[in-house]
C-alpha cells in the first residue's frame, strides 16, 4: 500500500525529469557523430563545436547579443535601484500607484510591447537597430530588477543612514560608503537576471532586430534547416553550461553578502 | 552661570494634522546628564531627533553652544547620536566602526588610529579592534556605538533608548557605565527613556513629557518629592491619590478637607503645582506606616488589609480604608521583629501632613 509520502515523492521525480530531461538531451546529442537527431546515438564527436567556430554570422549574434545584454543590465540596474530607493526612502504623492505602473510591463505579453516599440519607433522614423532593441529590454527588465532591488533597500536599517550622516558623513558618501555596500547583493542579483532575461529574450527582439539578429533570433532562423540542427545543440550545451555558472557564481555571491552582514541565510537556489 | 548648552524655544513641530510637540521651551546646562522621559508616543525622540537634526521643527528655535541650529545639517552639528538599534555598519569592523566619523574628517592616518585605541579602551573593548561587527552582543554593540560617537568628542551626546534592548541585569550594569563614562568624559549626555527607574538612577535632571509638551522639569529627587501634578506623580514612581477640596486659604496655609483623613491646614508650599485646579492629595506609599502595637503616629487610621504582596525586602501593602473605594499602597520594610500581617486582618495606618502633596 502506497503511504502518502510516496506520491509526493513519485510527484517530485516526475515532476524533475520533466523540468531536466530536455536539458540533459542537448549535450548528448551535440556530442553525437551524426547529422539527424535521434536515438540509437552513432559516436562521439566533437565537431559540431568546431562547426561553431567557423560560423561567422552566429559570432555577431553573440556579439549582439552580449553587447545587448550587458546594457540592459546595466541601465535596467541603474534604474532599478533609483526607483527602489526612491519607493524604500520616499514619501510622494500616488507613490502605489507609480510604483504600480512601472512594474506592470512585467506582466504586459512581450507581444504587445514589441508591437507597439516597433510601431512608435518606424513612426517617429528611427532606424531600427540594437538600440531598439536595448530599449524593448530595458522595459521588462526594469521591473524584475526593481522587485528584486526593493526588497534589498526596504531589509537596510534607515538608522544606519543617519548614524553615517551623524557622524558627519556626507549624503552621497554614505550612499557608497554604508548603502552601497549592504544593497550589493542585491545588484549583483538585479544584474544577473536583467543579463539572463535579455540574453535569451526572442519576441521583442525578433520583432525590433533590423538587420542584426541577436543569439535567440539567429537560432530560430537556423531552425529551418535540418542539418544545422546538431550544431545548434552543441550552441544550446555551451549556454547551459555557461547559465548554471552564472547561476552558481550569484549565488556564491548572494552568500557572502548574507554572511558579510550577518544575517542567517533563508532559501537561495543552492 | 554657564550659558546653556541647548537652548529650546517655543518649539513645534506637525507632522500633517499630528502635533508631536508643542511650545517646547527647555535649557539644557553644559556638562550635565539630562533626561527626557515619557510614556510611548509623548514626542521624547522627536525632541531628541530636533536636536540631532533629522527633525526640521515647524515652528520656534533652537540653539547648540550659542549657535543657531537653523539650516544646519545633521553632519554639521556638533552632536552625536547613540541609536536604538545602535545601527553599527555591519559590513565593518570594530575599528572600522569608531573610526568612521573620524574619517569623513579627513583626519591624519595616525591620529584616527590612537584616538580610535582610546576609544575602544574607554569602553572597555580591548582586543576588540579587528572583530568583525554583527558577531557582537547586545552590550558590545552598545560599547562600540558609544565609542564611535565619542571618539569624535562631541558637544552633546544624544542617546536614543540606548538601553532598551538589553536584558535586565546587563541594563543595570550599563546603567552605571553610562554614568561614570559620562562624569569620565564631561561631555552633556541627553538620553530619551520610558523607564523611570533609569531616568531616577541616571540624570542630574529630567523632563518629564506627555502629549507633546513638558510637563516638569526638575532633579530626581524633586521630580520624585514635589511632583507638580497627579500625572507626573503617577509616571515617576507608586503615588495613591485621596480626593480633596480646597476650602479656605490664608497667607501661606491652606485648609483642605481631604477623603478619610479629614479637615486639615497645610503650607502652600505642598500645593507643588500650584493651588489653582487642584482637587486630590498625593502620598507615596512608603510615608504610610502600619503600626505595630507598641508604635504610635500623631495621625492614624484604622484599615483593613486586602491584599498583599511579599518581596523579600520589602511587602507591599494594598489597604481598604472606610470610605474610600480604591485600595492604598503601603510598602513596609521587613526590618527585624516585624511580622508580616494577613489578608483581613485589621492595621492601624500612621500618616503625617508634612508628606500630603496637593495637586490637580
Amino acid at each position: 500500500m502506497l503511504r502518502k509520502g510516496h506520491i509526493f515523492k513519485w510527484y517530485m521525480g516526475v515532476f524533475l525529469v520533466f523540468l531536466y530531461a530536455p536539458a540533459i538531451l542537448l549535450p548528448v546529442f551535440a556530442f553525437n557523430d551524426s547529422s539527424i537527431v535521434s536515438f540509437p546515438l552513432k559516436g562521439f564527436t566533437t565537431k559540431w563545436f568546431a562547426v561553431l567556430q567557423t560560423t561567422e554570422a552566429l559570432h555577431v549574434a553573440v556579439r549582439n547579443s552580449l553587447m545587448i545584454a550587458v546594457t540592459t543590465a546595466l541601465f535596467s540596474t541603474l534604474f532599478g535601484v533609483l526607483a527602489a530607493r526612491a519607493s524604500t526612502r520616499f514619501a510622494f504623492p500616488a507613490r502605489r500607484s507609480i510604483m504600480g505602473f512601472i512594474m506592470l510591463p512585467m506582466v504586459l505579453p512581450e507581444i504587445i510591447i514589441g508591437v507597439s516599440l516597433l510601431v512608435v519607433i518606424i513612426q517617429m522614423g528611427f532606424e531600427l537597430s540594437l538600440w531598439s532593441i536595448i530599449l524593448g529590454h530595458i522595459l521588462i527588465c526594469t521591473p524584475f530588477c526593481i522587485a528584486i532591488l526593493s526588497s534589498a533597500f526596504m531589509n537596510l536599517d534607515q538608522s544606519l543612514e543617519e548614524a553615517s550622516f551623524d557622524l558627519g558623513q556626507t549624503r552621497w558618501n554614505t550612499f557608497w560608503l554604508v548603502i552601497m555596500p549592504l544593497v550589493m547583493p542585491g545588484i549583483v542579483a538585479s544584474l544577473l537576471i536583467a543579463f539572463t532575461i535579455s540574453l535569451d529574450e526572442f519576441i521583442i527582439a525578433f520583432f525590433l532586430a533590423g538587420t542584426e539578429p541577436t543569439l535567440p533570433v539567429y537560432i530560430w532562423g537556423q531552425l529551418r534547416f535540418p542539418q544545422k540542427l546538431p550544431s545548434l545543440m552543441a550552441l544550446g550545451t555551451i549556454l547551459l553550461v555557461l547559465s548554471v555558472s552564472l547561476l552558481l557564481v550569484a549565488d556564491y555571491f548572494r552568500r557572502r553578502g548574507i554572511r558579510k552582514t550577518g544575517i542567517e541565510s533563508k532559501g537561495g537556489f543552492l | 552661570m554657564t550659558q546653556p548648552i541647548i537652548q529650546l524655544s517655543g518649539l513645534d513641530k506637525f507632522y500633517g494634522n499630528f502635533q508631536a510637540l508643542s511650545q517646547v521651551d527647555l535649557d539644557i546646562k553644559t556638562g550635565e546628564f539630562f533626561s527626557l522621559l515619557g510614556p510611548s508616543g509623548c514626542g521624547k525622540t522627536t525632541l531628541l531627533r530636533s536636536i540631532a537634526g533629522f527633525e526640521t521643527p515647524s515652528a520656534g528655535t533652537l540653539h547648540i553652544d550659542g549657535q543657531s541650529m537653523d539650516g544646519v545639517p545633521a553632519n554639521k552639528r556638533p552632536t552625536n547620536m547613540v541609536f536604538q538599534s545602535y545601527a553599527i555598519f555591519p559590513h565593518m569592523s570594530v575599528a572600522e566602526n569608531v573610526a568612521y566619523g573620524l574619517k569623513a574628517r579627513k583626519l591624519p592616518k595616525a591620529e584616527i588610529k590612537t584616538r580610535v585605541a582610546e576609544a575602544i579602551a574607554m569602553v572597555g573593548l580591548q582586543g576588540f579592534d579587528a572583530r568583525a561587527s554583527h558577531g557582537l552582543s547586545g552590550g558590545q554593540r552598545q560599547r562600540v556605538a558609544l565609542a564611535r560617537a565619542l571618539v569624535l568628542k562631541p558637544r552633546v551626546l544624544l542617546l536614543d533608548e540606548p538601553l532598551s534592548a538589553l536584558d535586565k541585569k546587563l541594563r543595570e550594569q550599563m546603567q552605571s557605565e553610562l554614568r561614570q563614562l559620562q562624569r569620565a568624559v564631561g561631555i552633556t549626555f541627553v538620553l530619551v527613556t520610558h523607564d523611570q527607574e533609569e531616568a531616577l538612577t541616571m540624570s542630574d535632571r529630567i523632563a518629564v513629557m506627555f502629549d507633546g509638551k513638558i510637563a516638569q522639569v526638575a532633579t530626581p529627587e524633586e521630580l520624585y518629592g514635589k511632583p507638580r501634578s497627579r500625572r507626573v506623580a503617577n509616571f515617576i514612581g507608586m503615588m495613591n491619590f485621596l480626593d480633596a477640596k480646597i476650602l479656605t486659604t490664608s497667607g501661606e496655609r491652606v485648609e483642605v478637607d481631604v477623603q478619610c483623613f479629614g479637615k486639615l491646614t497645610l503650607p502652600l508650599a505642598q500645593a507643588t503645582g500650584g493651588l489653582e485646579g487642584c482637587d486630590a492629595v498625593g502620598v507615596r506609599p512608603e510615608m504610610l506606616t502600619i503600626l505595630t502595637e507598641s508604635q504610635a503616629a500623631d495621625r492614624e487610621i484604622e484599615a483593613v488589609i486586602s491584599e498583599v504582596f511579599y518581596y523579600g525586602d520589602m511587602t507591599y501593602y494594598d489597604v481598604k480604608l472606610p470610605f474610600k473605594e480604591d485600595t492604598v499602597t503601603i510598602t513596609m520594610r521587613n526590618t527585624a521583629g516585624r511580622s508580616i500581617l494577613a489578608v483581613g486582618e485589621k492595621a492601624r495606618v500612621g500618616w503625617s501632613a508634612s508628606s500630603l502633596l496637593l495637586l490637580k
